[in-house]
Formats: structure tokens, sequence, C-alpha cells
């Protein structure tokens, strides 16, 4: 029989400041204080990053790809949502 | 290499059979040509996922056992420079199993299952790592050949058609550079050293030369597998051609050094534009394969014990964190 395995968490990983916190793989830990522990092993052997999110990945609410089509085609047809669907003069400046 | 195709074996797959199966694989199958990535959670042919699973977790498991022939010099480095590279290269391959064996998870399988697979013999690793490392020159040997013939295979991987695997790849690709240059640094030191030094620096070459062309795996004759991963592009190169890309690499490499290659068939073919080698003994390889290596037992000795040794931890770790979560509520 296996044994039972530390919860997983997710690990999200700012590489400095002025930049988002960006998403570079998961790993078992006991719990979150331990997670940054090993994620700093894990993923910050050779400066990374400066600051560490370790999210439990049970707490994510994940789309699924099922729902594709109805989720991101929407976004598809709308044309007018983009700048290049207006025709200004080109005499127009600064626009 | 690590992906050696050493256990072609993923049990029977039910082929589609419906139109509307058959339907959905050409989709598949048609994203793939179109060189997208395939993710977790998107659909895919139950015989790609067991590949993948075989294969990413017999590369997890060589990462894993590919620490035990390092760990063997650590106490005995010759200089405290050698040593913290040689604790920071095994952490890096303690790294590279763990980044694999996450990969493997989003296929639906847990690490858990994997270990305990390794450890009652059922899962196969890499063959080199049966092999003993006997002297210092060993060290050295191992990061130059072993690890430069881990970069041969696992450049390709970076784009393999998974996603998660193709990533872990980038990261562990960007680590292994690192890894050949410090070995093949020892290896110099000891080629421009005493002769006694250049004696053993031949010595190991002499017994890793084989088993590092073995790391490419069974000729293409003989892998089943291959023309499938390739058409998944789960695979990228064929073994062969792996191969003779590493010796052609590395043979100028052993001529720097003033080392020869044991390989008295070994000679440049300018027709070919590649070396010619001779017959790789690979009576020796399926012994190995099969468990009968210099150290297969020895090797997985040592990760049961790590395992039952270090039980307490994990549970008592877990205890903690259990405890901790209670008190927290309760306050
Ligand atoms: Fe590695
Ligand atoms: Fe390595």
């Amino acid at each position: 029989m296996a044994d039972k395995d530390w919860p997983l968490y997710e690990i999200f990983i700012r590489p400095r400041n002025g930049l988002a916190h960006r998403h570079v793989g998961s790993l078992h830990a006991p719990d979150g204080e331990m997670a940054i522990e090993m994620a700093r092993d894990l993923y910050t052997r050779r400066g990374e990053g400066n600051s560490i999110w370790a999210v439990p990945a049970v707490a994510i609410a994940v789309s699924s790809p099922d729902d594709k089509a109805s989720l991101f085609e929407p976004a598809e047809d709308k044309e007018y949502r983009y700048p290049t669907h207006y025709t200004i003069p080109s005499d127009v400046k600064n626009m | 290499m690590y992906t050696q195709g050493l256990d072609g074996k993923i049990g029977p797959v039910r082929e589609a059979e419906t139109a509307e199966e058959k339907e959905r694989e050409a989709r598949f199958q048609a994203r793939i040509d179109a060189e997208e990535r395939i993710e977790p959670n998107d659909w895919m042919p139950e015989g790609y996922r067991r590949t993948l699973i075989r294969q990413i977790s017999q590369h997890a498991h060589s990462e894993i056992v590919g620490m035990l022939p390092e760990g063997n010099w650590v106490t005995r480095a010759p200089t405290l420079r050698r040593k913290a590279i040689l604790l920071a290269k095994i952490q890096d391959e303690a790294g590279h199993g763990l980044y694999l064996y996450s990969a493997c998870e989003t296929l639906g399988v847990e690490r858990a299952e994997l270990v305990e697979q390794l450890l009652a013999g059922k899962a196969k690793y890499s063959s080199i790592f049966n092999y003993p490392t006997l002297t210092w020159a060993d060290v050295g040997m191992i990061g130059w050949l072993v690890d430069g013939a881990a970069i041969m295979n696992q450049v390709p991987l970076q784009r393999c058609s998974y996603g998660p695997y193709a990533r872990a790849m980038v990261r562990i690709c960007k680590e292994e550079s690192f890894h050949q240059r410090q070995g093949y640094e020892i290896v110099m030191t000891l080629a421009q050293g005493t002769p006694e030094q250049r004696r053993m620096a031949q010595e190991s070459l002499d017994r890793w030369w084989w088993p590092a062309l073995m790391m490419f795996g069974p000729p293409d004759s003989d892998s089943v597998h291959t023309a499938q991963s390739m058409k998944w592009k789960i695979k990228r190169v064929t073994n062969d051609e792996l191969r003779q890309k590493f010796v052609d690499v590395t043979v100028p490499q052993a001529e720097r050094l003033g080392l020869r290659i044991p390989d008295p068939q070994l000679r440049w073919n300018p027709e070919r534009g590649h070396y010619d080698f001779g017959p790789v003994p690979w009576d020796e390889f399926w012994r190995v394969i099969a468990g009968e290596g210099p150290c297969n037992r020895e090797r997985l000795e040592q990760r049961r014990r790590a395992h039952e040794e270090g039980r307490w931890v994990r549970e008592a770790a877990l205890a903690h964190a259990e405890k901790r979560r209670l008190r927290d509520r309760a306050a």
C-alpha cells in the first residue's frame, strides 16, 4: 500500500518587485509554512524570485476544457472591442 | 537516456471503435500535428496518457536514483569547493525528480503510488545508475558523459507535446549545463595531473563509455514504441540519432583531454559527416535492465531504507500541521 502523501500545493513566485507572481509548479508539503520553505529549495535555488505564494491545490477552482466554447467563443466575434475595428482618417493625429 | 524506453509495456489500451471515438482521436492528432500543446484537463487518448505516465515516471525515478552514485563521494570530495559543487548538483537532481513527479501527477496518478512502484522494484529507471562510482574520476565522468547524454536527450523534450512535461524540461535543461561543465572540469584536472591521475581518468572513461551510449536506449530497429511516440510528439528524435549526435560531440572533447575512447572501430567518416563507432554491447544493457547490473539491488535497498527511515519525519510533520490547524481553529 502506498503511503498517504502530504497535500498538494501550487507554487507562485514573483521574480522581482514590479512583476506579478507566476505559477512555477507544485509540490507536496504538510502545511503552508513548510510548503514555502520547500518551494524556496525547489524553485529558487538560483535567485529566481523574492516572494512565494503557496496555495493548496484543492482551493483552486478550475474551468473545464469542455466549457471552452461557452466561456471563450463569445469574445471572438466582438471585433469592435479592438481599436483596429475603427476607421479614422489618417490626417487625424495622436489617436 | 532517462527515458530510454526501458519498458514498453503500458498494458492493453482499448482502440477507438465508434465513428465518434475515431473522430475525437483524429481531432487530437490534428492538434498535435499543428504543434499545439496538450494540457492536463484536455481530452487525450488513453495510450497517450499511459505512455506519458510511464516515460515521465521513469524519468523521475532516474533523477532520484541518480543521486545515489554521486552521494557516495560527498564525504570524500577532494576539496571543500568540490564538495559544495557536488552537493549543489545532487540537490538539483532531487529537484528534477520532484518537477517530474509533479508533471506526472497532472495526468491523474499520485506520486505516492509512483514511489511505491519504484520501491517495489516494479518501475524502471535509467540503466546507467546501476554502475558503481569506484573512484573520484567517476564523479567527473558522470557529469561529463551522463549529464551530457541527459542534455542531448532532454533538449528536444522541451518541445514535447505535453505542456507540463515540456515545462519541467525547460527548467531542468537550464540546470544541466552546470552539471556537465563541472564534470568536465574534474576530468580535465585529472587529465592534466600526475601520471597516476591521468590513469585514473582513462580507467574511468573506459568503464563509462559504453554504458553512456546505452543511455539512449535500444537501437531504433528494436524499439517498438518509437514510431507512435514520434507521431504523438512525445519523442522528437530517435534513440540512434541522439546516440550518433552524442558520439559526434563527445569525441573531440575527449581528444582535447588527451583521453582515448575505448572503441577500436571509432573513426571519422567524411562521407557521412559523422563518426562511425563499434557495436554497443547490448547483451550487457539487457542484463542491467533485467536487474542484473552491478548495483541494481544496492540502489533499491538504499532507496527503501531512506524511505523507511524518513517515515517518522513525514508522519510527524503531518501530525504537527494537523495539531496546529486545530489549535488555530480553537483560537
Ligand atoms: Fe537531472
Ligand atoms: Fe544533471
